[in-house]
């Protein structure tokens, strides 16, 4: 399911995005390239609304893009529907928001496995509780987010991310909500995790010292992508 | 099985954290309404059978004029039902020099089959039931006899060829109702004793008849079977048949039971559609997350649609046992005033109860939550995406369609349906139309107003969709209440009015035209007021616009036996109060030329139209005339009424006997010995068991009626609750926002309770019209009975909705404040 290190998992080319604003047409993104490596943790750095939420979802394959061509995990998303780029997801694309994004009514350990059952893993059960484990959260499996603090809720999240094994993950903000000691020890895991599944990484973030941590930076500015030093 | 095991997850959580405690109240809520009802009106209904079987003696009898055959004894005993034999036939009691016309009913020692016989053992004894006839050799005679024979309980008396003894007054038998024209006096014997008497041949004018009681099931299996073996000269009588006064009665009651249940029904129907609505709103974030995952779309439907099933079922059957335990209160409440026991409930309720909930919420939750697999899996990263807006014209097709089947199912009437539906209709349309319209009024007005109430004012007005959706939600849950009101305490006592105190409770029958004046003036004397004297003529109904009256043509049982009976005809110059002309004209004066005017049901029943000939049989002779009016006649007015009334042209040279009806006090009943003496040929009928037993089932009924507003007035509640929840649930972070930029909690206070108020007082007054139009046509077109509007309703409707809303939402809203802001800006951001 991973790919061999060194191909490319993510891709693309000339990639634009337009949207119909109350001004107008307006040009969120445009021309971006970007081509992220097997293994590879790659930062993408830009102020609010720069686009780099954008770039994340069209990459992701969540939304699709005005211009320009999207590669995942090999495949060329444009040719897609929504199922198709559900199905071409589902256990190969992990994600990490902002906001945590846990289902409020499942517990830790259920929303783990949610990922694995709609994949139809055999061994769901054993594959999230060790996922939790490995998060250090296997005591507070039975507790529903509500029950659980911020930090607590990111790392359940992170969790549910690795568990399926993904050949990439996207990381949204991961430590906007946390403070930056929880933050901090996100990140620690979240890399951890990472060089351990040999996935790569693309992580959107604001914080330049948070990027500096990641093999390559890329700065989001006008709706372009630029390499950092 | 990916589907099954999530689905099964998923539901279990939602149980347990009250995710769907809304849903769930409103589907339990309806279920437990619809199978209450249907246990418990399948209960009543079987009792009213039988308290109507009490009228006949048993549930269902065979009247012939030949003995009924061994095997239909033998088949009713193998189904397991009781039976009893009667026979009656005329005869002559003497004793002594005197001699009477009597009407001798001998009858097995198991009659009567249901209800009882009232006796006494002299004129001054108390009146005791029996619930068997005499023992052999015995009589038990009516108390008039003893006057015509100058005789005393104790003496004997002659019938044919053996003597009996005088040995009770027999004061009342139940299925002595049917025949109340009889002329001569009772006398009733075994059947034991007949043979002896020698009164009984082959040639003798003799009525059997076979009383048959038990299992409604067996009666029914019973019937089934008799009806191809039943000779031509024998017909069925049964419990609802038997008489028409009696059967109004249980229609109304029945058609009230039904409109509460569909009531309930409606009502919950909008708490559904509300609780539904946050749900799927609650589960956007939960789907979009999922989508991100790689679930695809038709997971996700097939997801929802198990869950929506799955919980249907569950919360289907948990109102089940809800209703099962509702309606055993009930018949425990109500059960000193049954005489017969309730029947045990069936089974059938349940799978009706479960079947409606399912429908409901398939038809409510279904359109918007299949909406909800197509949240875009981008608002994991923009928040402000959510699913495609749903078609309103799906939504409330669905909807409607949902409603139109329940309505239809439900009310086993057509027509009461059509009617329903349409009311509701028009009610939904016209509350929405108006709230739209006064949401629109409120946002211009919210732009001139200041401080608290323009707050209040935005916040009634900044979504006008869900204002729309809350305000009528309020609105039909205020309905409910309101119609609660308009037909608890309006329509149910006209309805009791309809059987005023003074109703008559004697007829007098059987008066001789010489007697007329006599009797006039004795009534006079009394001060006992009388509904007129009747001339009444027999006559047999031989043909219809030329056409020969053959009764085997009609294929209706209660036309056959119409037409194969005698008439009582009258004449009169003009009609009766209470009868209204439905078509045609009465005639001008008492010389109009020779014409008829009959009454409208058995006119349809015998396809007789307008216009048409009809020919009598009278006296030896024939007489025609056409029909030039048809009438409604109220039977259980208990005036004296005719199918057929004549001019006086046609009749008035016939030889009549008189009939009037008339009202006696209970404490002025002494004057009856008098009467009886004074005028002997005279035949007293009281009817005053058949009024209390009349009197009984409405009041029955509305009891059951008001049990059953119960649900319907908490599925109102519920309505209120799911709309409050839903729009508290929705301002929750714009609260944080306003709190965050320093607004007070008294000011936030104050705008709610502005704009709960308001939407409570725009609700109240629109629910209060409607409550008033469905009130008036209920009144017209339903129940047959006169409407008043009430001035109260507008006022409590308006005035206590606006209270109790703005309250109760402002109460409602009330945690969310006493919160500090940022959990409630974090939760929504």
């Amino acid at each position: 399911m991973t790919a061999g290190l060194g191909s490319v998992v993510s891709r693309a080319t000339g990639l634009g995005k337009d949207v119909n604003g109350p001004g107008g047409r307006l040009t969120i993104l445009s021309d971006c390239e970007l081509s992220v490596r097997a293994g590879e943790a790659v930062a993408i750095l830009g102020a609010s609304g720069s686009g780099k939420s954008t770039l994340l979802g069209l990459l992701a394959g969540l939304d699709t893009a005005s211009a320009g061509e999207v590669w995942l995990c090999g495949e060329r998303l444009v040719g897609l529907d929504e199922d198709g780029r559900a199905a071409l997801r589902n256990g190969r694309v992990g994600f990490v928001f902002q906001s945590f994004q846990l289902l409020p009514t499942l517990t830790a350990l259920e929303n783990v496995l949610l990922p694995l059952e709609l994949g139809g893993h055999a061994d769901a059960q054993a594959v999230a509780a060790d996922a939790l484990a490995r998060v250090g959260l296997a005591a507070r499996a039975g507790h529903f987010p509500r029950q659980l603090s911020g930090g607590e809720q990111q790392r359940v999240a992170i969790a549910r991310a690795f568990a399926p094994a993904p050949a990439i993950l996207f990381a949204d903000e991961p430590t906007g909500n946390l403070d930056p000691a929880t933050g901090g020890q996100v990140i620690d895991l979240l890399l951890a995790l990472r060089g351990d599944s040999g996935a790569a990484l693309v992580l959107v973030t604001h914080d330049a010292a948070l990027a500096e941590r990641c093999d390559r930076r890329l700065a989001m500015r006008d709706g372009r992508l630029e390499p950092l030093a | 099985m990916t589907a099954w095991r999530i689905t099964l997850r998923l539901l279990r959580r939602d149980w347990r954290s009250g995710e769907l405690s809304l849903l769930a109240a409103a589907v339990v809520l309806t279920v437990a309404a619809i199978t209450a009802v249907g246990f418990f009106t399948d209960r009543v209904e079987g009792a009213m059978a039988r308290q109507g079987g009490e009228l006949i003696a048993a549930d269902l009898v065979i009247q012939a004029s030949s003995p009924p055959a061994g095997e239909l004894v033998e088949e009713a005993a193998a189904l397991g039902l009781a039976t009893a034999r009667t026979l009656e036939f005329p005869s002559v009691a003497a004793r002594g020099e005197r001699t009477q016309l009597v009407e001798v009913k001998a009858a097995d020692p198991a009659y009567p089959l249901r209800g009882q016989l009232r006796t006494r053992t002299d004129a001054e004894a108390p009146v005791e039931p029996a619930t068997t006839g005499p023992t052999p050799g015995n009589a038990w005679v009516e108390p008039r006899l003893l006057y015509l024979l100058a005789a005393a309980p104790g003496d004997r008396l002659r019938l044919g060829e053996s003597e009996f003894v005088i040995e009770r007054l027999l004061d009342y038998e139940p299925d002595r109702a049917d025949g109340p024209f009889a002329v001569a006096p009772r006398v009733l014997i075994g059947t034991a004793d007949v043979p002896a008497t020698g009164l009984v041949t082959p040639m003798s004018r003799v009525h059997y008849r076979l009383l048959v009681a038990g299992d409604e099931a067996a009666i029914a299996e019973f019937r089934a079977w008799a009806a191809t073996r039943l000779p031509a000269n024998a017909e069925f009588l049964d419990a609802r048949e038997a008489r028409p006064e009696f059967e109004g009665s249980i229609a109304r009651a029945s058609s009230f039971l039904h409109l509460a249940a569909l009531a309930t029904l409606l009502v919950a129907g909008a708490a559904i559609a509300l609780a539904s609505r946050r749900m799927v709103e609650r589960q956007t974030d939960a789907v979009a997350v999922m989508r991100c995952l790689g679930a695809p779309r038709h997971l996700l439907t097939r997801i929802f649609v198990l869950r929506l099933i799955a919980f249907g079922l569950a919360a289907g059957l948990l109102g089940s046992l809800l209703g099962f335990l509702a309606q055993f209160g009930l018949a425990a409440l109500l059960a000193g005033l049954f005489t017969a026991d309730l029947p045990p409930p069936s089974v059938r309720p349940i799978a009706v109860g479960v079947g409606t909930g399912l429908v409901a919420l398939l038809g409510f939750a279904l359109p918007p939550l299949l909406q909800l697999a197509r949240v875009p899996p981008l608002r994991v990263l923009r928040r402000d995406l959510g699913a495609p807006r749903l078609s309103a014209a799906l939504a409330l097709g669905a909807a409607a369609a949902a409603l139109a089947l329940l309505v239809f199912w439900q009310a086993d009437d057509p027509q009461l349906a059509w009617k329903l539906l349409a009311g509701v209709a028009a009610t939904v349309m016209t509350l929405a139309l108006l709230v739209a319209l006064a949401v629109r009024l409120a946002r211009g007005l919210s732009h001139r107003a200041r401080g608290v109430w323009r707050l209040g004012l935005a916040g009634l007005t900044r979504r006008p969709s869900a204002a729309l959706f809350q305000i009528t939600g309020f609105g039909l849950g205020i309905l409910a209440l309101l119609l609660l009101a308009v037909v608890r305490v309006d329509l149910m006592s006209a309805w009791e009015q309809s059987l005023p105190e003074g109703a008559p409770n004697r007829f007098l029958v059987n008066i001789q035209p010489d007697e007329v004046a006599a009797l006039r003036g004795f009534l006079a004397e009394h001060e006992i007021a009388d509904s007129g004297l009747f001339p009444m003529i027999r006559g047999r109904l031989t043909a219809i616009a030329g056409r020969p009256v053959d009764p085997d043509a009609y294929p209706d049982e209660r036309a056959r036996r119409l037409a194969t009976r005698e008439f009582n005809l009258s004449h009169a110059e003009r009609p009766q109060a209470d009868n209204r002309i439905v078509a045609g004209d009465w005639w001008a004066d008492a010389e109009a030329p020779p014409q008829f005017s009959v009454e409208r049901g058995i006119a349809e029943t015998l396809g007789i139209a307008l216009g048409d000939e009809l020919t009598f049989w009278v006296s030896g002779r024939e007489v025609s005339a056409p029909v030039t009016s048809l009438r409604e006649v109220r039977w259980d007015s208990f005036n004296v009424n005719f199918f057929v009334i004549a001019t006086p042209s046609l009749l008035g040279d016939e030889a009549a006997t008189y009939i009037t009806s008339l009202y006696l006090p209970p404490d002025r009943e002494s004057l009856l010995p008098e009467l009886v003496r004074a005028f002997p040929s005279v035949t007293l009928i009281d009817v005053v068991a058949i009024l209390e037993q009349v009197r009984r089932v409405i009041e029955r009924g509305a009891w059951a009626v008001e049990y059953v507003f119960l649900f319907t007035l908490a599925a109102g509640l519920l309505v209120m609750y799911a709309g409050i929840q839903a729009s508290v649930a929705e301002r929750r972070a714009e609260h944080g926002v306003l709190r965050t930029l320093g607004a007070g909690r008294a000011q936030l206070l104050a705008s709610l309770a502005v704009e709960f108020t308001l939407a409570g007082l725009l609700a109240g007054a629109i629910a209060a019209l409607a409550a008033e139009a469905t009130g008036f046509v209920l009144a017209r077109q339903v129940f047959d009975l006169e409407f008043a509007p009430n001035p109260w309703l507008w006022l409590g409707g308006a005035l206590g909705s606006a209270l109790a809303i703005g309250l109760a939402g402002t109460l409602a809203a009330y945690p969310f404040l006493v919160r500090p802001p940022l959990p409630a800006l974090r939760e929504d951001g």
